[in-house]
């Protein structure tokens, strides 16, 4: 695969495992889709998609921590799993470090699963309630053929790394741990296979406030000590910016509006994200949210909106909006540094009354 | 508990550091069913009912086949017979010895049987879905169309009598349900995140299954089948009683409950034991898996 022509932020040290060189993205999705069919009747025929994740495309620098926010249902728990090849892509490639990912050329499936882990949202339902903690973080080792000594002495190792004191826990069930605790052995998991990308979903919302903040240390110092790429995927906003380098927003199984953390909290492009923003409590007693900006579920994915897929709860919306969907732009050949937005608004000459005027050349 | 503080991530590995006691699974089941005395209770009287049918050629004071026209229908503890004797003279405590060892073959060996290819089954059906699961469960439905005795009858009726053909009518009876239990247990499980977990690490859909899935599986499908030993015993007396088991003069205890029939009214009591023999082990056996139900549940 060729490399592409992008700027990333210059990568803090070379990497053994580096195959693309520093300025390649760890991991490059393009225009990947992924529809579910809606059966019914006898004969159980499709009758539906609901179109969880239709052509979204991104990349993300190695090093750097991807954020990705936007509301329950709109794809974002499919995009990881699509991801992490759990389920089959309908369209799309994927590209781990400049090599394309599941088919004939390029790396095997078993050379992403090592490269790229998953720290799931649920840690109830994400450990075997059967096995003892020490066991479900050696599995992974073992199955890519350590020995089982080997996997013990490194899922001891592992536990320690992330605040668990080995002797003390390895033994024990998961539900003689608390919820943090579950986290820590979910993350120590993950990292059994010495994962370049971690993506996590949801990985600290179930957790109270104090123990979040002890598993988003962890991952900081985690990510700085094993030189790792972060893709978090959360519906919290203020932690989104606490962790984030980028983000991503997306809506209804697209991405509206990408760009530097800054960039998009300061100056939201997109009206979803401005609302999404606005929906953000703040420390201020004074400064209540009294109306939610966003009101009403999103539309159903199975029947999306014609045009652009949010102009049903746009305050902006004029017929342009109806009758046109904007487009975010070329997303791969823009640099990290750039903030793109899937709006009318936004591009110039696009027909909406608040567009920019059209450069003339 | 109290979670280690994030930020000292090299934790010093303390010599003095306490230990956790190691308890497996099964040491936990075990601590939990040492204090439950009625379940123990129950254990021990099977192994009893197994021991004295296995060491019957010892224990037996006669030849349960051996009849005597002078001792016919004799009332408990009447000389040295201690149970009486039956229609034929032949001594009852023998022939119980004795028809336990038929009884409780037929309890045990189709339900072993029918647990292993049923969950097997089961397992299967529940973690592919879509199309195997249909085809299997939907073969297991036309089963369970028919009652269970029904279907005992009519497997029977068709094979012949006979130990081995016995045996076989109940392990095909006694398939569909636990495959049932299995598969329901299983597509459970085949939902939650650990198994994405492991599929994300690579490995194969077989270590996945006997590492994550069937240790799960397990305790439901293994106390459904406890309670299924005490149906297969009273089926399998059910098939003798109506001459589709064992033949006499084989010792069996459903076959004494149907030939003593026509002396009920003569001694009630000798005609009753053999059912009180089916319904002491079967009790026993449904007692203990409602035991082995609650310790081996753990979900805290």
């Amino acid at each position: 695969m060729t490399q592409m022509a992008i700027s990333p932020p210059a990568a803090a040290s070379e990497d053994p495992r580096d195959r693309g060189g520093p300025a390649q993205p760890m991991l490059i999705v393009d225009g990947i889709r992924k529809y579910f069919p809606i059966r019914a009747g006898v004969l159980n025929r499709t009758v539906a998609e609901v179109k969880a994740v239709d052509d979204i495309s991104f990349y993300v620098v190695k090093g750097e921590t991807l954020g990705i926010v936007g509301e329950s249902g709109c794809g974002k728990s499919t995009l990881a799993r699509l991801l992490m090849h759990l389920i089959d892509r309908d369209d799309g490639h994927l590209i781990l470090d400049g090599d394309l990912v599941g088919e004939e050329t390029g790396v095997p499936l078993d050379g992403l699963r090592r490269a790229l882990q998953m720290v799931f949202q649920d840690s109830y339902s994400s450990l075997n309630p059967r096995l003892p903690i020490e066991q479900s973080i050696a599995y992974g080792p073992k199955v890519q053929g350590a020995s089982s000594k080997v996997a013990k002495a490194q899922a001891r190792a592992l536990m320690e790394k992330v605040g668990l004191k080995a002797n003390l826990f390895a033994q024990r069930y998961p539900h003689e741990l608390s919820g943090g605790q579950k986290q820590r052995v979910n993350i120590a998991r993950a990292l059994a296979l010495d994962p370049r990308l971690l993506i996590l979903d949801e990985a600290v919302s179930a957790l109270d406030k104090s123990v979040e903040a002890q598993v988003l240390n962890l991952l900081e110092d985690l990510k700085r000590q094993l030189n790792l790429t972060y893709i978090f995927i959360s519906h919290d906003l203020h932690v989104v910016r606490y962790i984030s380098d980028r983000v991503l927003v997306m809506y209804l199984g697209q991405v509206v509006e990408i760009g530097p953390v800054d960039k998009i909290y300061e100056d939201p492009q997109h009206p979803y994200t401005q609302a999404l923003l606005a929906c953000r409590l703040s420390m201020d007693p004074e400064e209540r949210v009294e109306a939610a900006p966003l009101a009403g579920d999103p539309p159903n994915p199975v029947n999306p909106p014609s045009g652009c897929r949010f102009h049903t709860r746009c305050p902006f919306m004029e017929d342009v909006c109806m009758s046109k969907a904007p487009s975010l732009g070329d997303v791969l050949r823009s640099s990290a540094q750039d903030h793109l937005a899937a709006c009318h608004m936004v591009h110039p000459g696009s027909g909406h009354s608040r567009a920019p005027l059209a450069v003339r050349a | 508990m109290t979670d280690a503080v994030a930020n000292s991530l090299a934790v010093a590995p303390s010599q003095s550091a306490p230990t956790a006691r190691v308890r497996s699974y099964w040491g936990g089941v075990w601590q939990r069913l040492r204090y439950d005395y009625v379940t123990l209770f129950c254990i021990a009287l099977i192994i009893l009912i197994v021991l004295s049918a296995v060491f019957a050629p010892w224990l037996a004071p006669f030849d349960p086949y051996k009849s005597s026209m002078a001792n016919r229908l004799r009332p408990i503890g009447y000389k040295q017979f201690l149970l009486g004797t039956d229609e034929q003279g032949r001594d009852m405590l023998s022939r119980l010895l004795y028809g336990g060892r038929v009884s409780l073959l037929m309890g045990i060996v189709p339900v072993i049987l029918a647990t292993v290819i049923g969950g097997l089954f089961g397992v299967v059906a529940g973690y592919y879905g879509r199309k195997v699961n249909m085809g299997i469960m939907r073969t297991m439905d036309i089963f369970f169309a028919f009652p269970s005795v029904l279907l005992a009858v009519a497997i029977s009726g068709s094979l012949g009598g006979g130990i081995t053909n016995q045996m076989l009518t109940l392990t095909v009876v006694l398939i569909p349900p636990i495959c049932r239990v299995a598969e329901t247990a299983t597509s459970q499980v085949r939902n939650m995140d650990f198994v994405d977990a492991a599929r994300a690490t690579g490995a194969s859909t077989t270590s996945i299954l006997f590492t994550h899935v069937l240790i799960n599986v397990m305790s439901p499908v293994l106390v459904y089948a406890s309670t299924l030993v005490s149906i297969s015993i009273i089926l399998a007396s059910g098939l003798s009683f109506l001459g589709l088991g064992v033949s006499p003069p084989t010792a069996d205890w459903g076959l004494m409950l149907s030939t003593l029939r026509q002396s009920i009214y003569v001694q009630p009591l000798v005609s009753a034991i053999p059912g009180v023999a089916i319904l002491v082990t079967s009790i026993a056996f449904n007692l203990v898996s409602d035991g082995l139900r609650q310790a081996m549940d753990v979900k805290a």
